[in-house]
Order: C-alpha cells, then structure tokens, then sequence
C-alpha cells in the first residue's frame, strides 16, 4: 500500500491509468498523484489544457486523456515528480516511458540500463532513448526509455 | 567527503586556507563554519560533556543547540557550526566548560 | 538608541515577505537576521516547492530565496542587519541585537517576530553520540557548504522533512539504509515517499530506534518494530550500520522571545509546541508585536509567506500606512492561508489555528 509502503500497488493506480484503448493510441500522461495536496503545477504547465481545471488547490490531479498529446511538458514541472508519459504505439514490442530524473550521472542516450519498478527493484532492461535537459526543465531532467511492452505500467525508474 | 557535483547545486567556496586543530595542520575554506572544514576532514569529535567525558559532534547546525563548542584562538564555547574558518585559526577539541585561562 | 519604524527579527520566507510588504505600504523597515545570509529554510531547499502560483510552486527553495532577497536589496525602504542575533525584547519596548562585536538598542514602533523553528529530539540510549544530528543540520552541511555528512544513512521519520532530506541525500550520493517511521503510516506526501522508494530505499513504517550503538561516534543503531499502540514488538530487534542517524522528528516554534516579550501563549500540538494567541492580523497579546511563519505554528514554507505578506501589511497599516484596495489584499492573504489548509493534510493545522486565534471582527469564537 502506497500510505505504509511508498509505493503504490496496480489496483491503487487504477484511477489514473488510461484504458486500454487510449494506451494503444499512443503517448498520455500518467499522474501517479493519489493523496489530496495542495499542490497544482501540472494544471498551469499544460498548454492544451488537458489537466482538468482544478476547483480547490488540494483537487487530485485529472488528465483528459483525449486531450494530452504526451508532449511530457507536465513531467518536469511536477514537484512531486509524479507525473510519466507512456507510449505504447512506440514500435511492435516496445513501450516508451518519459521519466523524471534528478540524479547524476545521467544516463547516455543508446546504452542498456537497469530497469526499476515503484519499489526501485530491478525488473528487467530499458534502452535509453533520449535524455531531455533543456533550460525550462530547470534541472529536471526527463528521460525516455524503451522497455518490453508487458512492463508499461511497471518500470518507473532507472539506475544508470 | 567535499561534494563537488550536484544535480541542483553549485557551490561557492571562499580562498583555502590553513588552520590547526588540537595542534595538526589542516585546510578548508575560508567563511564556512569551523566545524563544517573539521567535518569535510574527517573529524566528527568535537569536544567532550562536563560531567560523564562524551563525545559530542554537531547537532543542529544553525547555533541553536550548543552541541559544537570548542575552543579557538584560546576563547572557549565558541559555536563552531556558525562561526566561520579565518586563516591561522588554532581551534581545539574542548573539555567540559573550557578554560579562559588556556591549556598552560 | 536605533530607530526604525517596524523591526522584523528573521529573514526567512516570512520576515522577507513581512519587510516587503510592509515597505510596500510606505514604512521604513529594519531586517534583523543572525545568520551571513537571509532565505532561512529555504536556502537549503533543491526540491520545487507545492502549493500555487502566488506562493511560487514548481519553483525551488533556494531559487524562491533568491528572487525574495533580490526584492528586497532592491527596496531603498528596507535596511538589513545580517550576522545580526536579537537577544531580547523589553517591557519598554526596546529590543537588543548583538552583532558580531557590536551591541545595538532599537526603539521601533512595530515589531514582527518571524524567528522559525528548531528541531526536536528524541529520547533512546546513546542520542548524543556524534554523527546523530538533526535533518535541518544535515541540510546545512550538504546543501549550503557541500560536505556530506557521511555514506551510510539511517532516517528517522516518515514526515515530508525525513522524506526530502532523504532525497537530497541520495542527490548529494549517499545511501540511504532505511527511513523508520513510528507510525503505521507516512505522514509526508506521498508523491514524496514515492520519488525515494522508487530509488531502492525502504520506508518502515511501525518502527523505530531501541538505542544507537558507536564508541567515539554512531556506528549503528537497533532498531525495532511497534504495534498498533507504539509499544515495541519484543524479538524484533535488528541491528542496521550507519555513520549518520538523521533524526527528522518534528520541529517547534523558536519562541523564546515571545515569551520575553510577555506574549499570552498556548500549548497547541498541532502547530509545534507553545504559540503566541493571535488575532487575524496576526497581532499578538502585547501591543504593536506580530508574529509570522513557523515561529506562530509549524506549517510551509507557502504557509509563511502568505502570513509574512499579512503580518507586514497589517503592521505597516496600523502606523497609518495604506494603500489602494489594502482591505482586499488581507482578505485575499486571508483566503490563500484558508486554502492551503483547506485539504485533508490541513485539517491538524486548521484545529490548532483555531484554538490560537482571537476574532476581533466576523466569526466570534467561545
Ligand atoms: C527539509 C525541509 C523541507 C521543506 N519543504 C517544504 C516544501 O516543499 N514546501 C513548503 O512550503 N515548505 C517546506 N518546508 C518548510 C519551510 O521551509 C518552513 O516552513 C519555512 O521556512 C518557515 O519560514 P520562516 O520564515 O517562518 O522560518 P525560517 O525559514 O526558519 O527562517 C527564520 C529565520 O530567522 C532567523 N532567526 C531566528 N532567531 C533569530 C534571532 N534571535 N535573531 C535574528 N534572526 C533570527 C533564522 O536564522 C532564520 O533565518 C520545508 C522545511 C524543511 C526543513
Ligand atoms: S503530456 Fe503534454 S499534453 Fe499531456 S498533460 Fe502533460 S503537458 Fe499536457
Ligand atoms: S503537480 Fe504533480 S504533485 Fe502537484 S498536483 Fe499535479 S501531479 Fe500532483
Ligand atoms: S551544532 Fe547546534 S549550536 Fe552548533
């Protein structure tokens, strides 16, 4: 259980993963954000719109998936660093997976890297896509990773 | 150990200097806190209680907790984790409520 | 004798948002602050910060402290005193600063106190070995001065400050052992919890420290499982390597000047320890006194800012100072502090303010 563990089991997260259907269609934003805070960041940084306009500053987080295009602006502007982009359309037997990063060394664009669940376990090998560490990313960096298919909804992290 | 990189950061440090502990040579950076150059070299003991003779090291860091009193320059109780590193420093490990009288 | 019309004591988020906000109404302002640099708490920051737009969220501490002080070096109304430590206010309304070799007397008209928090302790064989010291010392080394504490970490508390610390230690490339958590749950926010179990860390919720074992400095600790009462789960003890315990255990208001001062003052848990009663320009029982930030009840940084803006504002305003719309603009602050506490992680804060709070106007309390 997220509140006693830290990580957040599948079924907890079953508010905020995209059907099925959506995921097949290609990259959306994922907000792994279950607990009212004030916080609301991700509301402001997307600019089509496609976080839900938040009455109270302690809503959770909504993406309208038909709306977010998974550009990945919302995953470095996140405090929390909650926020994943997941692409399933990335080619026949991968998924694409933007992450938050803030640790050095950085991995290299290309190489093979461990791959890591929400428990920080190795479950399997990523390659490293693209490192994106632009200026407005404001030294949050995002990382895109290609893992198996099978493991969209599991691996959240790596280990460069 | 002495960070040299970081995600986040960038750190400024003042010119090297050199100053003494309990009587050896040591280096760090001018304007940090005395006990902030002692740690970066390893020393974690800096000074001992009045009544059972305990090791004490830094607690709080910001001046609030006494915990990092020691001697320099012959003045005891000074709060090294506030007080910054000047050159030629002589800073000692101190016992109990120190001496204003010095060692000898 | 020093003159000044309102003297802030503190220059962290709340006694940089009181001085701008009280220059901003037309007051001439004195700054104390004892440290060489002002940004308090946030100066040691590298997270972004929550909360919203008007409290600077997404952006980091250390960069809120910058854009704050650059307004204020910029503000020919506000006078700064750095290295500077206020050591008492009197009956007479006289307040004593020592500053490095120098001793200074002010007389001002109005007074903020906005002095923060300090850590809190806790009791178990062994605390005073060096190498166990308190998360807000830990951050100083490493994030202002560089130096990392140690390689080996054991964390005490679950609670957003365990839980940054945390990751700031794994930023600076530490290991983190484990983060014991007394109880069964993490009181930090999740998202927080999240960003370091997924680094490998483990959070152990219904445990904690037997004693803390080392000869000149920690060397270990053992540690312990509780059940639903806190009691400890004999037959659970384990023992963990470690050269730095951090202990990030809660914090409580620096409020020994209010005492001094002769402010009323109230026990009140949720908010830290004793605070000052208050009315809802943050006035306190003596006249002319206010109060801001963790020193009135230990919230956020964001929580700080909104109640330096008021405290500033309301202080500028009774030396006959305004503004157009100055009624609007302490209602608005008003209502940013009534959202931040609004939500589930507010609803300890709010009880407490409640209890501290004298209504002078609207709502009449008991
Ligand atoms: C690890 C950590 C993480 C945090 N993360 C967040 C976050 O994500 N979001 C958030 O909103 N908040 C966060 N906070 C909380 C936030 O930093 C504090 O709530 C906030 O700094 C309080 O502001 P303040 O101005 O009241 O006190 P402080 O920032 O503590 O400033 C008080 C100042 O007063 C000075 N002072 C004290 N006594 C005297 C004296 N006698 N004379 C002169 N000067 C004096 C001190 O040196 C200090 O500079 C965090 C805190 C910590 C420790
Ligand atoms: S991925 Fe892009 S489009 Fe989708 S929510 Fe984030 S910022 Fe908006
Ligand atoms: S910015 Fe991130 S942490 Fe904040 S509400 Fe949005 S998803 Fe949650
Ligand atoms: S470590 Fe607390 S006063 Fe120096």
């Amino acid at each position: 259980m997220l509140a006693n563990s830290g990580y957040a089991e599948i079924e907890e997260l079953s508010r905020v993963i995209p059907s099925k259907e959506r995921l097949a269609k290609g990259a959306v934003a994922i907000a792994e954000c279950l607990q009212s805070i004030p916080c609301n960041p991700c509301n402001s940084a997307c600019k089509r719109g496609a976080f839900l306009a938040f009455k109270d500053i302690n809503d959770l987080p909504t993406v309208d998936v038909e709306r977010c295009n998974g550009c990945g602006l919302c995953v470095s502007a996140c405090p929390g660093l909650a926020i994943f982009v997941v692409d399933e359309s990335f080619n026949e037997t991968e998924a694409l997976i933007k992450l938050p990063y803030e640790f050095l060394p950085l991995p290299i664009e290309g190489k093979d890297v461990p791959a890591l669940d929400r428990k920080g376990e190795i479950v399997g090998t990523a390659r490293v896509v693209k490192v994106q560490n632009t200026k407005t990313m404001d030294r949050t960096p995002v990382i895109w990773i290609a893992v198996p298919k099978a493991m969209s909804m599991i691996v959240r992290n790596i280990r460069p | 150990m002495r960070l040299d990189e970081h995600p986040i950061l960038t750190f400024q440090r003042g010119k090297e200097v050199s100053f003494t502990h309990d009587g050896k040579e040591m280096r760090g950076f001018e304007g940090e806190p005395i006990a902030v150059a002692l740690h970066a070299a390893g020393v974690k003991v800096l000074s001992h209680s009045l009544v059972k003779h305990r090791p004490r090291g830094f607690f709080c860091a910001i001046g609030n907790c006494s915990s990092c009193l020691m001697t320099v320059n012959e003045m005891p109780n000074v709060r090294t984790c506030t007080e910054p590193l000047v050159e030629g420093m002589r800073v000692e490990t101190q016992e109990g409520r120190g001496s204003l009288l010095g060692k000898d | 004798m020093e003159k000044t019309e309102i003297l802030i004591i503190g220059g962290g988020p709340a006694g940089l948002e009181a001085a701008i906000h009280a220059a901003g109404l037309g007051a001439e302002v004195t700054l104390i602050e004892r440290d060489p640099f002002l940004g308090g708490q946030l100066t040691k920051q590298t997270h972004m910060f929550f909360g919203s737009y008007e409290q600077f969220a997404g952006v980091r501490g250390v960069d809120i402290a910058e854009k704050l002080k650059k307004e204020i070096e910029e503000n020919p109304k506000i006078k700064v005193l750095l290295n500077a430590a206020v050591a008492g206010i009197y009956p007479d309304g006289v307040v004593t600063v020592s500053q490095k070799n120098k001793f200074l007397k002010f007389k001002p008209n109005r007074i903020i106190v906005a002095t923060g928090a300090y850590e809190k302790m806790l009791p178990f064989p062994n605390n005073d070995l060096p190498g166990i010291c308190g998360a807000g010392g830990v951050q100083t080394l490493m994030n202002l001065y560089g130096v990392l504490p140690g390689q080996e970490i054991v964390m005490v508390g679950a609670g957003n400050i365990g839980l940054i610390v945390s990751y700031q230690l794994l930023q600076a490339g530490a290991k983190i052992k484990a983060i014991l958590e007394a109880s069964p749950n993490i009181g930090g926010y999740l998202v927080h919890a999240a960003k370091i179990r997924r680094m490998g860390v483990p959070i152990l919720t219904s445990h904690s420290v037997k004693e803390a074992y080392g000869k000149d400095f920690v060397e270990g600790v053992v540690v312990h499982q509780l059940d639903e009462k806190w009691a400890p789960v004999p037959g659970t003890e384990e023992r963990m390597s470690c050269d730095v315990l951090c202990l990030a255990v809660g914090l409580s208001p620096l409020s020994e000047i209010l005492w001094q001062a002769g402010c009323e003052m109230k026990w009140i848990p949720e908010l830290g320890g004793h605070v000052a009663v208050r009315d809802e320009d943050l006035l306190t029982t003596v006249s002319g006194l206010y109060i801001a930030g963790d020193v009135a009840g230990v919230e956020e940084a964001s929580a700080a800012m909104v109640e330096g803006k008021l405290a500033g504002m309301a202080a500028a305003e009774s030396l006959g100072y305004s503004v157009e719309g100055l009624l609007e603009k302490k209602d608005s602050a008003r209502s940013e502090l009534a959202e931040l506490r609004a939500g589930h992680s507010g609803d300890k804060i709010r009880g407490g303010i409640d209890r501290v709070e004298r209504l002078t106007r609207g709502k009449v309390t008991c």
